[in-house]
């Protein structure tokens, strides 16, 4: 049987369901006793709501925070002048995911990297690197790899065949980071204005429900596990409401057609093979946090590149830009057009604060679909 | 503007305007060229003249080649502007080491291209050069086309005009990527290269009152759209579910992460036309082979000035943007 893509979004757009669910939430707001404000911790959430206009769909007295988003818009510049540093050898080819290639470090983006010669290519699956690395035995294949829960399998992979087929020429940087501890450090802030979350489903296809059992139990913050067409959005945002006005705090799967509260115990098996928690990862916009990021470990530092180039990886901290308030958009403080940069000196074109680097970052979001409402 | 070009000022974006206002203008400054229509009008507006260069990887790919797009690309931004094509000029740089049986090939689907619009190659410059300096084969034409009808300009384009498209979009950018990326799709997508001059003549022959056409090549539709606002300060309001895009193009789309609005198109041309012309122009060009999605997507109006409002079918609407840097599919 041929399996039809548009089966699988068409319901979920659907524009009376939508706005069946808008009238439920309106209706259902009306009973809420205090504003209340949700965050939405992924990008892929950002881009839906923006995107689809969600907002305009809602009622005064819910609000969004939008989170830290993608793993492009929280890389700290000094990992991506890693990058640039690599690719810039003569004798690799630095291989990373999409919008990577845009965000400008401080010498310049890996396309800049790019147009000055060096071999930089982007892959759609990590296992591309392996084409890659066997039509070019005379080259390092480096792979820089980023990305939250979802990706990390796919590394893993990698690693796996790498090891297995004994390929002498693909390496690892690993950029890896896990969605809960940012979410923790984020209501750590006293000042952060977050009630409830809304979690990216496809994080929980992999790490299951699970890892967000502490959030209603220690911090009294509702999650909801989402989906990322409208209507799980719109579903999503009405079972937030339905647990303030029952006076219920939990955690529930609106994604419940892949997600399960184990999640996939293969996926989880081969990543703890390969890799373990850093003790630490410096978040663009957000700071360091404790935790929140991969390493692999030690016995794999033959592949590891950030181990082999480590003498010529620069180690110097880089500020984010003293004008720029990521921070206080990604905690629930300000919103993007408070900033006094927003759309003038940062641009999606020349991005000075994380959440204008990516499609999926808040400001980029705002910046790009306008605010109409 | 970076000191280095990227790739991303070739996009038909942002960048690539800012490249061409900021380099090109500055020096070459002249009102013909500040119009910036698809083809200039010269010659007591008896004449439009245009040029384009032609770089496709890969260069043979489903539903045309780089020569078929080579004439219908240069050949089409001269029906933009109402003119018939003419005499074209095609010049080569071709990659040391190229397959003959490859060129004749290319030449063979030109030639096909150039008798659809009756057009003919007047002159041409051949340049070899070592392995390594281009990729594969670049094609340059350049086409004189006589103005069958004076004043289609994207610059006066009002509120008594609808805005139509000719066909379902965003084929030629999706198979692109597709053929690139060697993905296995289903067999139904193709490019949409194509010559338009036979729906132009056939819309002109029918007393359309036409205002503005142009087509969707890089930057896609969405491209268009924002040229327009801002070339005839208007604000373009569009609805989403009018739009007409195929099942397999949106297939790619969900999978990589685009928009069909910022897809190239080979043989795609939006058209604002005056509102009591619409209909019969929808039916018109309804007749035509891959044609019989062509629809009114919206309309004029002074609600954003120089924006264009994309409306949903449950009632939210957002700005629809010129699209920015290289199109890359998202992460997660």
């Amino acid at each position: 049987m041929q399996l039809e893509l548009k089966n699988l979004y068409n319901d979920f757009r659907d524009a009376k369901t939508i706005k069946a669910y808008a009238k439920i939430i309106q209706e259902d707001a009306k009973k809420l006793n205090k504003e209340i404000h949700i965050m939405e911790v992924c990008g892929g959430h950002t881009h839906t709501i923006m995107k689809y206009g969600v907002l305009q769909l809602l009622p005064q007295n819910i609000k969004f925070v939008h989170g830290p988003g993608c793993p492009v818009c929280i890389m700290p510049k000094e990992r991506i002048d890693h990058a640039y540093v690599l690719a810039m050898q003569s004798d690799v080819i630095l291989v990373t995911l999409g919008d990577m290639i845009k965000v400008p470090g401080s010498n310049g983006s890996l396309q800049d990297a790019r147009s000055k010669g060096a071999d930089v290519r982007f892959v759609y699956s990590p296992m591309d690197c392996l084409k890659i690395a066997s039509e070019n035995p005379d080259k390092k294949i480096i792979f820089f790899a980023i990305g939250f829960e979802t990706t990390t399998p796919m590394t893993a992979a990698l690693l796996n065949a790498v090891i297995n087929k004994n390929i002498p020429n693909i390496f690892f940087h690993i950029n890896h980071v896990t969605v809960p501890e940012a979410m923790a450090a984020l209501i750590a802030d006293d000042a952060s204005n977050i009630d409830a979350f809304l979690g990216p489903a496809h994080v929980s296809v992999i790490s299951g429900s699970k890892i967000y059992e502490e959030f209603p139990r220690d911090y009294k913050k509702t999650v909801v596990v989402s989906g990322f067409e409208p209507v799980d959005v719109m579903q999503s945002i009405s079972m937030i409401v339905k647990q303030f006005i029952e006076n219920r705090c939990e955690l529930e799967v609106e994604y419940k057609r892949a997600v399960s509260y184990e999640g996939n115990s293969k996926a989880q098996e081969l990543i703890n093979k390969y890799f373990e928690k850093a003790q630490n990862f410096r978040w663009r916009g957000l700071g360091d946090i404790p935790r929140s990021g991969l390493r692999l470990r030690d016995e794999y530092d033959a592949l590891n590149a950030e181990v082999l180039y480590k003498d010529i990886l620069p180690t110097q901290k880089i500020d984010d830009h003293k004008l720029c308030i990521c921070g206080d958009i990604l905690r629930g403080k300000a919103t993007p057009p408070q900033c006094t940069i927003f759309g003038t000196a940062c641009k999606p074109t020349t991005p000075i604060g994380s959440c204008m680097v990516s499609s999926e970052g808040a400001c980029a979001a705002y910046y790009k679909y306008g605010n109409l409402i | 503007m970076n000191k280095t070009i990227t790739l991303a000022n070739g996009n038909g974006g942002e960048e690539n305007n800012e490249l061409i206002s900021q380099v090109f203008y500055k020096a070459f400054k002249n009102e013909i060229l500040e119009k910036s229509e698809d083809a200039a009008i010269i010659h007591n507006g008896e004449l439009a003249f245009s040029t384009d260069s032609f770089t496709v990887s890969p260069l043979f790919f489903a539903g045309a080649d780089i020569g078929k797009l080579a004439v219908c690309g240069t050949c089409n931004d001269l029906a933009m502007m109402g003119a018939k094509p003419k005499y074209l000029t095609c010049s080569v740089i071709i990659e040391e080491g190229f397959e003959v049986v490859e060129l004749e090939r290319i030449v063979a689907s030109m030639k096909i291209e150039l008798e659809v619009n009756a057009a003919i190659v007047v002159s041409g410059d051949t340049k070899v050069v070592p392995k390594g300096s281009v990729d594969k084969i670049f094609i340059n034409t350049t086409g004189i086309g006589e103005v069958l009808k004076k004043g289609i300009s994207s610059n006066n384009i009002t509120e008594e005009d609808v805005i139509l498209v000719n066909r379902d979009i965003g084929a030629h950018g999706a198979t692109i990527f597709a053929a690139r990326e060697g993905m296995e799709m289903s067999s139904a997508l193709k490019s949409d290269c194509n010559s338009l001059f036979p729906q132009v003549k056939a819309l002109l022959d029918a007393g359309i009152n036409i205002t503005a056409m142009r087509d969707a090549t890089r930057g896609g539709v969405s491209a268009v759209l924002n040229e327009w606002a801002k070339q005839s300060n208007i604000c373009i309001e569009v609805e989403e579910e009018k739009i007409p895009v195929s099942d397999e193009v949106k297939g790619i789309c969900e999978m990589l992460g685009f928009e069909a609005t910022a897809l190239a198109n080979e043989g795609t041309f939006v058209l604002a036309v005056k509102r009591e012309d619409a209909q019969r122009a929808v039916e018109i060009l309804q007749n035509f082979e891959f044609c019989s999605s062509a629809t009114v997507i919206g309309q004029v109006t002074q609600t954003h000035l120089k924006k264009v409002v994309l409306k949903s079918a449950w009632g939210t609407s957002r700005f629809l943007e010129t699209p920015t840097g290289e199109l890359l599919p998202r992460i997660c």
